[in-house]
Formats: C-alpha cells, structure tokens, sequence
C-alpha cells in the first residue's frame, strides 16, 4: 500500500544517512542490529504516514514521556488512521533496535513518512513553536487550516 | 549507578562551551532521572534534533546509567527570547 519499491529496497539494508558517516557507525551497529532486524524496522517505520514507537499504547501510555506525546498529538488531531504505534515493552527486540536504527537513546520515537522526527522534548518544542503543526499540514496527517483559526490568547 | 548532578554538570562544561546551564534531578537524589536547560553558542545554526542527536552522543555513557533525560537546547538569543515570553505570560 505505501512504496511499492519497499520491498526491493529492502536489500540496501544501510540508512540513507551519508555513507561515509554511515558505514563507519554500521560497523559498531552491525554488532547489536543485524541486517534482518534493520530491514525490519526500516519496514516498520515506513508502515504509516506517522509511525510512534512507544511504552503502552495509545489508550494506556505506560511512560508519561510517551503519553506527553499521544497528548501533543490528539490536540492536533491526528486522525487514528495515519498513526500506528507499536508498543515496545512488548518487544524488548524492537525496544532495543529502535534505538539502534535510530541512533536515539529514548522512547519515545516518532516517524512522519519514514522520518525520524524525535522524541518527547523535540515533539513538544515543535508544538509550542508551531513547527509541528506546519510538518503535519505538509505531510497531509491533518488537513491545512485557513489563517482566522489563529488561537485567541488565553 | 546513578549520575551524581556534579559530575553530570563537569561533564558538559568540559564537552561544549556552556553560556547558562540548569540540572534538575527529578529522581529525588537516585541519579536516574534528570532534565536539563543548556545555552550554548555551539548550538548556532543547528537544528533542535541536531543539537540533540549531538548531546546524547556527548553524554552517551551517562544516558545510559538513567531511567529518563529530558532536555531543553537554546542558543544564548533564543534563551533570552524564551525568558522574556515566560516573564511576559
């Protein structure tokens, strides 16, 4: 449904981050990752517009970093059908080699498009400086609002 | 083991020129649990998930000893701007 191209790139197993930079830490990674877990998660990342990785899910947050952000989120109205959320304390696998894949230390970690975005503390800078709002009118997750929905000061 | 707020706070001011920094242990003293507000002029022209990909490689080993690590990155312009918008609300 999403890139049909997904599954023959999925050979190039490498992050797209510049090769040299890349190829020097892969060899640190390659360690702990392996190239099936990458191509997995680089799947994973990819599997909707939004992709959260989180402690909990949606309804049940069990890290109040991680419900910081499904809050941030529904106050912009992210429809539920752009956003999948896996919840990583069901998955130490996935718990540890989204950090790796990453290159992040924490959960939470949002994807928008296969992006890494950030966690908690960048989700909520860009929320109080609007940024986010502007990635998720680009990124077509919520729709364009005309300019007189402009908050009234509070 | 957990992070002492001292060393945490040498450990920065070694690594990266430092205009105005805050430490807040948020575990109540076990060391796992810290927030931080950092100004540096190294910050200039780097985006926010830049300057944070670059202090969590910075403070890699200490990250890895806690729980949880919050943290706020200004340039010494945009932290005056921040301090005026929180004095003027």
């Amino acid at each position: 449904m999403f890139r049909t191209s997904l599954r023959s790139s999925l050979r190039i197993v490498r992050p797209s981050a510049p090769a040299a930079l890349a190829a020097s830490r892969l060899v640190a990674a390659r360690r702990f990752l392996s190239d099936d877990a990458r191509a997995q998660i680089q799947k994973a990342v990819t599997a909707s517009p939004m992709v959260l990785f989180m402690k909990g899910t949606p309804d049940y947050p069990e890290c109040g970093f991680s419900r910081a952000v499904i809050q941030i989120l529904g106050l912009h109205g992210v429809p539920a059908d752009k956003l999948k959320t896996y919840n990583v304390l069901e998955d130490p696998e996935l718990r540890s080699g989204i950090k790796e894949f990453s290159e992040w230390p924490t959960i939470p970690q949002l994807y928008v498009k296969g992006e890494f975005i950030g966690g908690c503390d960048i989700l909520l800078g860009m929320h109080q400086s609007g940024e986010l709002e502007d990635l998720l009118e680009k990124n077509e997750i919520i729709p364009k609002v005309e300019e007189s929905s402009e908050a009234p000061a509070s | 083991m957990p992070v002492d707020t001292k060393d945490l706070e040498n450990t920065i001011r070694n690594l990266l020129p430092v205009t105005h920094l805050e430490i807040e242990d948020q575990s109540n003293g076990c060391g796992e649990n810290y927030s931080i507000i950092l100004v540096s002029e190294a910050f200039e022209e780097k985006t926010t998930l830049a300057r944070h990909r670059w202090i969590n490689e910075l403070l890699k080993d200490q990250i890895a000893q806690m729980h949880a690590f919050s943290q706020k990155t200004f340039t010494p312009k945009q932290y005056q701007a921040y301090l005026a918008k929180g004095a003027s609300t």
